[in-house]
């Protein structure tokens, strides 16, 4: 079985990235309630009921990684690809150059 | 707002498989919620209006908490719709429209493929370091594998790769055979995300954590970060995507499957 971590963790992980994703008004989401009724749920161990609650901590864990993942790459795609096409003058800031300037305007413009 | 949404629904007809990818759709619901319909299957509904497929056809699951996580997805839109964030959503779509009409046998066909070409099989043989790294981290994987399913398959540092034994082939087939359609639909999801046979097995096996999994799969890219440095934009977006892609994927095959685990033992009574 994965090394996943805690139960508390996990746990904890989930409902930060909700309530990161719904706001103030998280506990009422129907992720939330169905988390902790399933945490509550499993909280009690008996030996037969171990590997059930390891195939639980596992989901949890990759549902975890789902919202957690999903986070970042909305946050990285919006910082790095979202903003279309920049202008010649940022770009060329990007490798640390400026445009020339000609004070006379160029040839062609005018 | 029911006029707005009738206009949007004609601007971008469901029917149409693409444009609804393309364009970005505003947030046109409130609320999210989900009910049981027929035959015991879950739906979702926004605001009152049940939630559809890009194919036209009722969206329903069998499973209650992909149910949920779906309506998660929907419900966490902010403004704009982003449809590459919803990989659930996207999933049960692929499922209930079948958009490629294909089979059980087709699909397991497909995914057989990349066991040719698994990541885990293919070995550098320069430098001496990722050498190292593959034997320490893939064997390990490519051992538990072959003792859990009793196959054999091997690493290989020739470009043609490792030759996969007939038997192999057919225990790994008679096993993906055992998935309903669903949990197939995304199991070979995660297969083609992750370019390779053996790692989503270990994943489904829960013998991996999806970020163990993804770190094995892109073992050679880590390398060279370790070596070169990160770049945010390219790598860790890559890293990120590929995480919440097969992270989804997982969680799409256990819950299908616990759904039809359940289904059957009602049935038996």
């Amino acid at each position: 079985m994965a090394s996943v971590g805690s139960p508390l963790r996990v746990c904890r992980g989930i409902l930060k990235e909700l309530r990161a994703q719904c706001g103030h008004k998280y506990q009422q989401s129907m992720a939330y309630r169905y988390m902790m009724e399933q945490f509550r749920k499993n909280q009690v161990t008996s030996e037969k009921l171990c590997r059930a609650q390891q195939e639980l901590l596992h989901q949890a864990a990759t549902y975890l990684c789902l919202l957690r993942s999903t986070r970042m790459h909305l946050a990285l795609h919006e910082e790095y690809h979202g903003k279309g096409e920049s202008k010649p003058e940022d770009v060329a800031k990007l490798v640390g150059l400026r445009l020339p300037q000609q004070p006379g305007g160029k040839g062609w413009e005018n | 707002m029911l006029r707005q949404a009738t206009r949007l629904c004609t601007r971008f007809p469901l029917r149409s498989y693409t444009r609804s990818y393309l364009s970005e759709r505003k947030k046109f619901y409130q609320d999210v919620s989900i009910s049981q319909g027929e035959g015991g299957l879950f739906e979702v509904s926004l605001d009152r209006r049940k939630l559809k497929t890009p194919g036209g056809k009722l969206f329903a699951v069998a499973s209650e908490p992909l149910a949920i996580a779906v309506a998660t997805e929907w419900d966490s839109q902010k403004d704009t719709l982003k449809f590459y964030t919803m990989h659930l959503t996207t999933l049960c779509n692929t499922a209930i429209d079948n958009p490629t009409q294909r089979n059980k046998e087709q699909i397991i066909t497909a995914t057989l493929k990349y066991l040719e070409t698994d990541t885990v099989c293919y070995r550098v043989e320069e430098p001496q370091g990722l050498v190292e790294l593959q034997k320490n981290e893939w064997d390990p994987v490519i051992q538990w594998i072959e003792k859990r399913y009793d196959v054999e398959i091997g690493s290989s540092s020739s470009i043609a790769g490792p030759t996969i034994p007939q038997k192999t082939r057919d225990t790994f087939s008679q096993h993906l055979a055992s998935y309903g359609f669903w949990a197939l639909t995304g199991l070979e999801f995660v297969i083609t995300q992750l370019k390779s046979v053996v790692l989503p097995f270990a994943l489904i096996d829960r013998h991996l954590t999806v970020e163990k999994a993804v770190l094995l799969s892109r073992l050679e890219e880590e390398y060279q970060i370790q070596r070169w440095g990160s770049v945010e934009w390219a790598h860790d977006y890559d890293c990120q995507e590929l995480r919440s892609r097969t992270a989804a994927g997982t969680l799409f095959v256990h819950l299908c499957s616990e759904a039809s685990t359940i289904k059957q033992k009602l049935l038996q009574g």
